[in-house]
């Protein structure tokens, strides 16, 4: 006797409570958890090191996360690996903003096995710029990488393989981009390679 | 004309060493229509038996409990275009499934079914056997290479190494067994067994070897025997490329391998082929080491009274099949929508009755005594074909290289060794 | 393009640790972008020349995939052979692409969540339960204690039905046919709960944002209890057929081989890490859901060979069962649906969230610009993750075992593609 439940209408004592870690309660405003300022000793120690290099250091509902100029990265990435033992990383990814000068966030998301802590890396680049590949630091982000070159047109320096991974090699345009719309498709490839108007 | 077709009845040969040319074709005509058959019945039979090791029914719609399955499916086959590549080698391509036929259905020239129930018997008979169903290695090979695509090649690479590889285990298995017929005794039929210490490559020969020594070679110089039927046993599984070597067709690593590239009524003779090559190397193991045509037991329970109680084994065989078509029929849903399948498995069952009587009545029951014998020893061997391919994995082709050569082969010399100083000594 | 850059050379991309060296790897850093994937590839062996064809060579270039029985949907394999020996790989992925990333952003949070079933759809159940807690994070909000227990349930009941489906396939991968069908009749059993509980049994879409929608049918209990006694004899039946067979342990033992340090650089996740001896687990590392409630064993292997991920991967169904026990015995009483707004505007910001699919670490990183529609939702598939590993894991071996290992990874073409 399956009971439904409406999601609008919720039972009484389903209350909202703030998720765990260093989100603030903000009893006034109770839909907006704030960024607080992200302390620990390894944030201390890079901002010693990079002074205005790291941007922002923060704590968002208990994650957090560091916004950095594209120029350190490569070395903080090493540095994060080798000594503060973020050895495993767990993506790699962009976020277009067309309205703004330097257009994505890329964003790498790593882990430490030995510290059990999740934290973010985020750098703001413009169109055409590239960044340093991390695939020397991490196997892994080959294909986060290619992934991101497919989806975004971010090229990574240094790279060993950058070419499309999920769209095909002769495809033109990258999806991801606020640009690309949700139908859209590279009408001439697809009459070249599978004889058929795309329809779109 | 008529003298010369009736002389043989009287003659206590096969056709072909009689001479009589007439006996041999219509021979040759039973063994071909006989083995077509048992291909089409084992086809239906590892499709139940496989289903019901995997907890599924298998065919249950065409006929019966789909009893009427490979017939529909040789007429699809038949009817199924014939697709051969662009590329490939149309005449190779044409001729490869031929040989593979051909090879394996020329073995059933020797095998003795009983003691005059052969097409022929030759003095090399199991020679013949080895080199001619050896031969089908040249049709997976044509048939890999003419298909000019990548994985039949490598299909047809995998099969060359491995069936060159287990004949010569098979062989030391097989010599084995041939040391033995040179031990005691003289075949009724003469054919060099004798106390000079001469064996037989005759299939014949072999079988009344073990019969003059009182025993089946499975059992000689124990476990000698036991090793080098082993041997032959799992090399045999290998030649014919079943599972758990079936390597050169492995379907999940190759697609279907050599004959990737064939469809409809070419294909059907590749697995033809294969089948008819099963029953043939199963017959040479039922030949060589469990007594071919003789009932069990032929010297210890002797007398009037054992040979009717073995006598009617065929007879209560098909009784026992009449019977579970009845059980059949019994368990049949009563819907209307059943009653042709009904009606159908319950006329089965009566014609397998009928035949169970008949194979009571005495001139019938004695002629058939062999042949029963023969084909359920068989018939063993083709269960347990079936049984493998749903219990094994796999094995990598490095591996079924060293179980080759690092493992049977050594120790098919070494039983050929032992049993040829026990010969000596004993 | 990448051939000229000295820091890349100086840490190749590929293990130098393997147990098989390999004189000649294929050179990618040689490659342009723009040609042809297959021409590229080719031009490796020098096949360029029009008087060669590959018979002339030793090596021996096969496609396997996108149409191959044992690649586990479209998956294509390109493989540099030496004989029986590959000598290099190379995964040819997208053909699955449905751009689930893009269609996030021109949808609701809602309306994205049946979404996300269709990616990895041998365990929905999980994927929705990623996506479902990390808007719920986002939207700072938290589903009530019975509706975690819920999500518990189905999500585990998920991860058995998963690794069922994976050994069946891996088996019938290695030839052996028989454990394919004892697994999806056992597998049938899950499917009937799901089918049960929300009407659906492959792409369930079970979880809502906030909780559940359905409160658990009159029996819930009772089956899952049954379900509970009817499976370890099941798991004790394959084990049978497998653990001890000689020819199973030939084909698995040493095959694929991963080592723990490259495991953790490839950022290989789930039963495949956990296989090569790094003793990590989501729900234990970061528990989501009420997994900190539940007592259970994270299993580990020693050598990270194929043979230690099977055995890891049927512990992790007995540990399944284990959680859904003490999940059925104590599944509080009280509302399935938390506080949610009829129209869902998470505040700007953003969160990652991960939990530990049947086949790894499964994240979702959600960016909210303050509207209905997500502004960017990535997903971090742990199959895309692990094929990677592939190259790495088969380089050297043979064919047969590339087919073991694709199976031993146990990737879903739909989760790789997206």
């Amino acid at each position: 006797m399956p009971e439904e439940t409406n999601p609008s209408t919720p039972p009484p004592s389903g209350e909202s409570k703030p998720a765990a870690g260093h989100a603030p309660a903000a009893p006034a405003k109770p839909a907006g958890p704030t960024a607080l300022p992200w302390e620990s000793p390894m944030v201390v120690k890079l901002k010693g090191q990079y002074g205005s290099g790291i941007r922002e250091a923060s704590t968002y509902l208990g994650q957090d996360y560091m916004v950095v100029e594209p120029s350190i990265v490569a070395e903080l990435l090493q540095i994060l690996r080798d000594r503060e033992q973020f050895d495993y990383c767990v993506d790699v990814t962009a976020v277009h903003y067309p309205e703004r000068e330097k257009q994505f966030d890329l964003v790498w998301i790593l882990y430490s096995f030995s510290r059990n802590e999740r934290i973010r890396v985020k750098t703001m680049i413009g169109d055409g710029e590239s960044v340093p590949s991390a695939v020397s630091v991490w196997t892994t982000a080959n294909w986060l990488e290619r992934e991101v070159y497919d989806m975004f047109g971010i090229r990574f320096d240094g790279h060993p393989d950058l070419k499309r991974i999920l769209l095909p090699d002769g495809w033109k345009g990258h999806p991801l981009r606020k640009d690309y719309g949700i139908i859209q498709q590279d009408q001439e490839w697809v009459r070249a390679n599978l004889g058929i108007e795309s329809g779109q | 004309m008529l003298d010369y077709i009736t002389s043989y009845l009287s003659s206590n040969t096969t056709p072909g060493q009689a001479g009589n040319v007439f006996w041999a074709l219509v021979y040759i005509m039973i063994v071909f229509g006989g083995v077509s058959v048992a291909v089409m019945a084992m086809n239906w039979l590892e499709r139940k038996a496989l289903a019901h090791f995997q907890i599924r029914l298998g065919p249950m719609r065409v006929g019966p409990h789909g009893l009427l399955q490979p017939i529909a499916d040789a007429i699809k086959l038949m009817t199924k275009e014939d697709i051969i590549p662009a590329e490939a080698d149309k005449f190779v391509f044409w001729i490869a499934p031929l040989i593979i036929l051909c090879a394996s259905f020329a073995v059933y020239i020797v095998v003795p079914f009983g003691p005059t129930h052969a097409i022929t018997d030759l003095n090399i008979g199991i020679l013949f056997m080895l080199g001619v169903s050896s031969l089908s290695v040249l049709g997976v090979v044509m048939a890999g290479w003419a298909s000019n695509s990548h994985y039949p090649l490598i299909g047809a690479l995998r099969s060359s190494a491995q069936m060159v590889s287990y004949e010569v285990a098979m062989g030391m298995a097989v010599v084995s067994a041939v040391l033995m017929t040179s031990l005691h005794g003289i075949g009724p039929y003469g054919v060099g067994v004798g106390t000079s210490g001469t064996g037989t490559l005759s299939m014949i020969g072999i079988v009344q070897a073990q019969q003059e020594q009182h025993v089946w070679f499975l059992f000689k110089f124990f476990p000698l025997g036991f090793i080098a039927f082993g041997i032959f046993a799992i090399a045999m599984v290998a030649e014919t490329n079943r599972a758990p070597f079936d390597l050169p067709e492995a379907e999940s690593e190759l697609t279907a391998g050599f004959h990737t590239e064939y469809s409809g009524l070419r294909w059907s003779l590749f697995m033809l082929g294969e089948y008819a090559a099963m029953i043939a190397v199963s017959s040479i193991a039922v030949t060589l080491w469990l007594g071919g045509w003789f009932r069990p037991f032929p010297n210890t329970l002797t007398g009037d009274t054992w040979d009717l109680v073995f006598s009617l084994f065929p007879g209560l065989t098909f009784l026992a099949l009449a019977a579970i078509a009845f059980v059949g029929v019994r368990r049949m849903p009563k819907h209307p929508y059943f009653r042709v399948q009904t009606i159908g498995l319950a006329g089965f069952g009566a014609v397998l009755g009928l035949i169970g009587l008949i194979l009571f009545v005495p001139p019938v029951r004695d002629r058939i005594q062999d042949i029963f014998w023969f084909v359920a020893k068989v018939a063993g061997f083709m269960y347990l074909y079936i049984w493998y391919r749903a219990t094994f994995p796999r094995y990598r082709f490095d591996q079924l290289m060293k179980v080759g050569w690092k493992v049977l082969l050594p120790i098919g010399i070494g039983v050929l060794i032992l049993t040829a100083i026990l010969g000596v000594v004993l | 393009m990448g051939a000229g850059q000295p820091g890349n050379r100086e840490r190749p991309i590929i293990m130098t640790d393997r147990t098989i060296t390999d004189p000649k790897p294929i050179d990618t850093t040689t490659s342009d972008p723009k040609t042809s994937d297959s021409a590229r590839f080719l031009s490796h062996l020098e096949l360029d020349q029009p008087d060669k064809t590959f018979l002339d060579s030793n090596e021996l270039v096969i496609n396997m995939g996108p149409q191959h029985p044992a690649t586990h949907g479209v998956l294509r394999v390109i493989l540099k052979l030496d004989g029986e020996k590959v000598l290099g790989t190379e995964c040819v992925i997208g053909y699955l692409h449905r751009g689930v990333e893009k269609i996030a952003e021109n949808r609701t949070y809602t309306m994205f969540n049946p979404y996300v079933d269709r990616m990895d759809y041998v365990a929905a159940v999980s994927n929705g339960l990623g996506y479902c807690e990390a808007v719920e994070k986002l939207l700072n909000i938290e589903a009530p204690p019975r509706a975690k227990y819920i999500r518990v349930i189905l999500t585990e009941l998920n991860r058995m039905a998963s690794h069922q489906l994976w050994l069946g396939t891996h088996a019938l991968d290695i030839g052996a046919m028989t454990p394919l069908f004892y697994t999806f009749r056992d597998r049938e059993e899950i499917l009937k709960i799901f089918e049960k509980y929300c009407g659906a049994r492959l792409t369930t879409h079970a979880f809502r944002i906030g909780g559940c929608q359905y409160e658990t049918y009159e029996g819930f209990e009772r089956d899952v209890t049954k379900f509970l006694d009817f499976a370890p004899p099941k798991i004790d039946e394959y084990e049978e057929l497998l653990t001890t067979n000689r020819i199973w342990l030939e084909r698995t033992k040493n095959v694929g081989v991963i080592s723990r340090a490259d495991a953790i650089a490839l950022g290989v996740t789930g039963p495949v890490l956990r296989a090569s001896g790094v003793k990590w687990d989501l729900r234990k590392a970061q528990p989501y859901a009420a997994y900190s409630d539940f007592d259970f064993e994270i299993p580990i292997g020693a050598n990270g060979d194929t043979y230690d991920r099977y055995t890891v991967r049927m512990e992790e169904m007995r540990q399944s069962l284990r959680i859904i026990r003490q999940a059925v015995e104590r599944i509080p009483e009280g509302p399935i649906m938390a506080k949610v707004p009829k129209v869902m505007k998470p505040p700007v910001g953003e969160v990652y969230h991960s939990i530990e699919a049947p086949k790894g670490e499964l994240g979702y990183f959600i960016v909210s610009d303050g509207s209905t529609q997500p502004y960017r939702v990535r997903v971090r598939p742990p199959s895309f993750v692990n094929l990677q590993a592939l190259d790495v894991m088969v380089r050297g071996a043979l064919v047969a075992d590339v087919i073991a290992v694709i199976g031993t990874l146990d990737i879903v073409l739909g989760e790789v593609d997206r």
